[in-house]
């Protein structure tokens, strides 16, 4: 938090391919603290294959991947989490039969006593959590519940103080909103406000521009696995950022192809009853 | 799903955590649907068999359940980290003709027969856990093979040395009486007879226990079950966790397989064939979720308490003993749709 002048995690023109398939090319993004930087792009856009590669679930295979100035290639998730990287994912973020405590501090389990007898701290652990997602304004009613029983908002909001408790410098957020109606949306954005209140620099995916803008300092579009532009906050309206996102002129195009194509004549073997589509 | 309502909520949380109720805790309990079906089964053969309340009676259940226990123990958990073992009956046999036949053919003390077959069997159970999280493939496979290869190894090598399908006796070998003293004594205690593997049982079920619910290799076990992805990428070392459960697995393989040859001191190679699903259902009815990352170890033991008590209470009841098996699997459905009905109301209406 003391230099701001560097990112946290600079990605310049890092490029990955499977095989011949062409996933990522060109892509740069940085993640300064006490900032959120936006990923917006369309389905198979690449923003799965960026963010493996930020987790250390992927290597890049070009291009170069800095995290605090210092040159880096990721070669496991342990290793993204060693170096302040936490990923939270959409629907992998937690094992659902397990309590909330037991998720909370999965990995990362605090023992007491020492050689054969070294334990779990459950008390300590269950009171952490509690505690910790009070912080953060989750009231849960009880910590031994199976974190399946949870919402999906509420599961997305324990990961991400998980992710703030660990002491990760850097939040990696997949689609956090995705599935989630209007209201839990909100506050799961609301705890994305707070985790970068609290100094964190977050790196946020989605398809939604518009819970994008609420929160974004910075936005990097992806299309078919290419930098589609990158801009800054003030530099950038919403209606412009929806519209680049929604695939700019491609969307122009297909309301005027949808306003005057008189439709197909059959579909699915049955005919179309005609003046349906006006 | 429970309800959304987190956001500003000011009022006291013990308020609401007294609507889940001590009844409700114990329905959430995984191995109470074995606990219910052990009383039913227990007051059957009760009011049935007369002889069945007899010490001596109890202490033959006992002993029958704790030979299947003690491998249900290792099975339950790897069970609950999402992975079977069809290999474990057939190792039983193996770790008992490694034993026997390295100290017969070395004339060699039996404990260092003993030692040799603990670490063959623990490399068996390396090399199942490594093939499966190296190649990926579905355990049911590889181990399947593993079955299938170590029942032609017990068949073939015996064969090959001994002549015969068994091995040659090592009952007047140095370091034999000790070696059944640990593995196959019988003791004491109030009067009652009872065979020393029921400790071995009680000790593999408490230390699994601990291990599950108090140490991070518990944690981990119930993560790489229930969301292995998951569990990876928030640095469980879930490879290592998978491998470990097998080695565990023929762990108690080789206490099994002692057992089997210290008490007769010979050891037939065609043994154990089919066991392996005897573990399997000890540890489902115990509670054990088939898809992993649920279940306990005392689960396990009562799955097999109430294998013991069935397959020994129709003997006391002078029944003709082909019956057990329709009952052991209508025990199995039975308990198999109980646990899956408490564990829904348990989370339906919390």
């Amino acid at each position: 938090m003391s230099d701001t002048q560097s990112a946290l995690v600079e990605l310049t023109d890092v490029s990955k391919f499977y095989g011949n398939i062409r996933a990522l090319e060109g892509v740069s993004l940085e993640v300064h603290a006490g900032e959120i930087t936006c990923v917006l792009g369309d389905n198979g856009a690449g923003k799965s294959t960026l963010i493996k590669i930020i987790a250390g679930l992927h290597q890049h295979d070009a291009g170069t991947f800095e995290i605090e100035g210092e040159e880096t290639r990721l070669g496991s998730p342990r290793e993204a989490l060693d170096r302040g990287i936490a990923t939270v994912y959409q629907d992998l973020a937690v094992v659902p039969l397990m309590p909330v405590w037991r998720n909370f501090f999965l990995g990362s389990e605090p023992t007491k006593g020492v050689g054969p007898f070294k334990r779990l701290d459950a008390a300590r652990m269950r009171e952490t959590t509690r505690a910790e997602l009070l912080r953060m304004g989750i009231d849960l009613r009880d910590v031994d519940q199976p974190i399946g029983t949870l919402s999906g908002g509420e599961r997305q909001c324990v990961a991400i103080a998980r992710a703030v408790y660990f002491g990760a410098k850097v939040l990696v957020l997949d689609e956090p909103t995705a599935a989630l109606g209007v209201k839990q949306s909100g506050v799961v954005l609301k705890y994305v406000a707070a985790a970068r209140d609290a100094g964190l620099g977050v790196v946020l995916i989605t398809h939604n521009p518009h819970h994008a803008y609420l929160v974004g300092d910075r936005f990097v579009l992806l299309k078919r696995g290419a930098m589609a532009g990158s801009h800054a906050k003030s530099e950038i309206a919403l209606d412009e950022l929806t519209r680049q996102m929604a695939g700019g002129s491609e969307l122009e195009q297909l309301s005027h192809e949808l306003e005057r194509a008189p439709g197909p004549d059959v579909i699915g073997g049955k005919p179309v009853a005609s003046g349906e589509d006006g | 799903m429970s309800a959304p309502a987190t956001a500003p909520v000011q009022d006291a949380p013990d308020e609401r955590l007294a609507h889940r109720s001590h009844l409700r805790r114990l329905l959430g309990r995984p191995e109470l649907g074995a606990v219910v079906g052990a009383v039913a089964v227990f007051v059957f053969f009760s009011t049935v068999a007369d002889s069945f309340l007899q010490a001596s009676s109890l202490s033959t259940v006992l002993y029958a359940s704790s030979t299947i226990g003690i491998m249900a123990v290792p099975v339950a958990l790897l069970m609950i980290g999402g992975e079977f073992d069809l290999s474990a009956g057939v190792m039983v046999t193996s770790a008992a003709l490694v034993s026997s036949m390295f100290s017969y053919q070395m004339t060699a003390n039996v404990w260092v027969g003993a030692g040799v077959s603990l670490l063959t069997m623990l490399a068996v159970g390396f090399f199942n856990g490594f093939v499966l999280t190296r190649t990926k493939l579905p355990s049911f496979i590889i181990t399947l093979a593993t079955f299938l290869m170590l029942t032609g190894l017990n068949l073939g090598f015996t064969k090959l040395i001994s002549g015969t399908v068994s091995t040659k006796t090592i009952g007047d070998m140095e370091g034999f009486d000790s070696a059944r003293a640990v593995f196959a004594s019988h003791l004491t205690i109030g009067g009652v007879d009872l065979q020393v593997t029921i400790l071995w049982w009680l000790g593999l079920v408490a230390l699994a226990t601990w291990v599950l619910l108090r140490t991070r290799v518990g944690n981990w076990i119930f993560a790489v079950g229930g969301n292995s992805e998951a569990a990876r990428a928030v640095g469980v070392p879930v490879k290592g966790t998978k491998i470990g459960l097998y080695m565990a697995v023929a762990f108690c393989a080789w206490v099994s397989g002692q057992h089997l040859l210290m008490s007769y001191d010979v050891v037939q190679s065609g043994e154990g064939v089919g066991n392996e699903l005897l573990y399997i259902i000890a540890a489902v009815i115990g509670g054990c979720l088939m898809t992993g990352g649920y279940g306990s170890a005392i689960g396990s033991a009562v799955g097999a308490f109430i294998f013991g008590m069935t397959s020994k209470g129709i003997v006391y009841a002078q029944w003709d003993p082909d019956w057990f098996k329709f009952f052991l699997g209508a025990m199995l459905l039975l308990a198999t749709l109980l646990n899956a009905w408490v564990r829904k109301r348990a989370e339906a209406t919390k």
